[in-house]
């Protein structure tokens, strides 16, 4: 296959992602650096330099979002990799059903995040709701989850754990079963306890799924959006107005173009910063 | 036979675990459902009614009255025809980056990887500035070019790692017999690469089914899509738990059917790159 064919096999690819991502990357990369308001749409936009990030280091709404994206990645990341490791150690033994709990668990990961806000916030309702319920079995007083302002960001981040520790739990599962036979029985034949077993030889051997999964959650989470515009749309507040959604209510919300194109660029460069590992390896590999 | 008796424990133990999370995981799933097939009466009560009489007044309100049933075909449109753009223009793209040696591969594979990162969020505001400066407003175009273009770094990607797993000779000897690349990528490689693309497609339509924000901003009354439709629906009614329950239902139905039929593709889809890479 010579060379010249090669580019034309990539020539539809290239044209689709120049237009519709390439493109409007670049437009945005331009448009931070203007003045423009939705509602003058027809007005053209003023050049005002490095105007909209100054702006953005002063605004203490900017800083509120930059907050509340880091806890909630955090927290989310951190939870998730904990109970999906867990649960995948407790699962990787031989278990009889256990394909179809695995089944089970890509559910959430394919229901849309829209849906799961919605349903989240029909559940979190304090007078009907069904979490209030089940937390008034064990004695507890009805909560205010969406409308008390140190509570909302929690309810947030249960609602992703559910979504996405049944992804950390699929990884991880399938990092410990390939994992080699030889290397986990040896170490029982020499007699090491489970929890040896699971510190020198099991944990080791996954590190590097670990790491890589936590990366994709964290790209995931700082990217977050459309579970939380309908769950709380950022509110009450600020309290749960994640950089991606402050981002969109700056445009469509205050009609303020440049300024919104700002917060994209920062969030590009932020996530840009998170997948640097990961890019590192693919990249690297290609020289082989 | 003490150790049988810690075995046996042990093991109840780790089902009981599971069969926890197992409801924990379930039961967002079971109000939603539930609540759908509810009357409107009964799906406020708390605590919850475990067992009432269900009726499908919901689906047929939702359907019928309010127009959803254009939003559901809008859906489909859009979710099925980038589905099957994406496919192929990666499927095309993936060829040579499997198989050739060019000059500028690297920044490809790179560019992919990239385009992976990026939130879409960010091309909300862009997007939406080209197509009004062009006066292209309905919106279905403007979300099949960019779902194509969303889905196309995974697909390249996965598509690719296949194609690098079937064994060179194949193409050789159909080049020997004077076949031209492109129909030795159309009658051998692409049959062959059934399996990946039916995960690449899975995947695509996934995301076009359920994207919100671009959706949101780009399309109108008329050419709305459901996730669209089921958040709009709120902001105007209020609380029809019943009502929009349903059509969370309606919007979750390709992810039951995904799920159940191809839980070991979509394991495949999900973990490729992380655990083997």
């Amino acid at each position: 296959m010579q060379r010249r064919s090669s580019y034309l096999f990539l020539l539809p690819a290239a044209l689709i992602v120049s237009v519709a991502l390439f493109y409007p990357i670049y437009s945005g990369l331009r448009l931070s650096l203007f003045d423009w308001n939705l509602r003058e749409f027809t007005k053209a936009p003023v050049f005002v330099g490095l105007q909209n990030f100054k702006e953005l280091l002063g605004d203490a709404n900017f800083r509120i979002s930059v907050r509340v994206t880091l806890v909630f990645t955090a927290s989310v990341v951190c939870a998730e990799m904990l109970l999906g490791t867990l649960f995948a150690l407790l699962l990787e033994q031989r278990l009889a059903g256990l394909r179809f709990f695995r089944t089970l668990f890509v559910l959430p990961i394919m229901i849309a995040p829209v849906v799961v806000g919605i349903v989240w916030k029909f559940m979190y309702n304090t007078s009907y709701g069904a979490i209030n319920y089940l937390v008034g079995l064990v004695g507890i007083k009805p909560i205010e989850w969406l409308a008390d302002p140190s509570i909302a960001l929690v309810a947030v981040i249960i609602s992703d754990i559910w979504q996405w520790t049944p992804f950390v739990f699929l990884l991880v599962l399938a990092g410990l079963q390939g994992i080699p036979k030889e290397l986990t029985e040896a170490s029982v034949v020499d007699g090491a306890s489970y929890l040896q077993n699971l510190i020198h030889i099991k944990l080791p051997a996954i590190a590097q799924v670990l790491g890589v999964t936590a990366i994709l959650r964290l790209i995931d989470a700082f990217r977050s959006l459309e579970a939380i515009y309908n769950l709380t749309y950022g509110g009450p507040g600020v309290s749960t107005e994640v950089l991606s959604l402050h981002l969109y209510k700056t445009a469509f919300a205050d009609s303020r173009l440049g300024l919104s194109s700002a917060i994209a660029v920062v969030l590009m460069i932020l996530i840009g910063l998170l997948s640097i590992p990961i890019m590192w390896r693919d990249v690297g590999r290609e020289r082989r | 036979m003490t150790t049988g008796v810690k075995r046996l424990t042990l093991s109840s133990l780790r089902y009981l675990l599971v069969v926890a999370a197992t409801l924990l995981l379930l039961f967002p799933v079971y109000i939603m459902v539930s609540t759908s097939l509810k009357f409107e009466v009964d799906a406020f009560s708390s605590p919850p009614k475990w067992l009432f009489r269900p009726t499908l007044e919901n689906y047929v309100a939702v359907l019928g009255k309010a127009g959803f049933f254009r939003f559901f075909v809008n859906s489909v449109i859009v979710s099925l025809s980038s589905t099957a753009a994406t496919v192929l223009v990666a499927a095309l793209a993936a060829y040579p980056l499997a198989r050739n040696r060019f000059s500028g591969k690297r920044a490809v594979v790179g560019a992919t990887l990239f385009l992976r990162m990026i939130p879409p969020v960010i091309l909300v505001v862009p997007v939406y500035v080209f197509f009004n400066s062009i006066r292209l407003t309905n919106g279905r175009l403007a979300l099949f070019v960019i779902y194509t273009a969303l889905n196309l770094p995974f697909n390249i990607w996965i598509l690719r790692t296949f194609i690098m797993d079937l064994p060179y000779e194949l193409d050789e000897s159909a080049f020997i017999d004077g076949c031209s690349p492109f129909a030795v990528f159309a009658k051998i490689v692409l049959p062959l690469l059934a399996p990946a693309i039916a995960i690449a497609s899975v995947f695509s339509f996934r995301l076009a089914w359920n994207e919100f924000i671009l959706s949101l901003v780009l399309t109108n009354r008329a050419t709305r899509t459901l996730p669209v439709a089921v958040s709009l629906y709120i902001t105007d009614t209020g609380t029809e738990w019943g009502k929009i329950t349903a059509i969370a239902t309606i919007i979750a139905i390709p992810a039951f059917i995904f799920t159940f039929s191809a839980a070991r593709s979509l394991i495949t889809g999900l973990t490729a790159g992380a655990v083997k890479g």
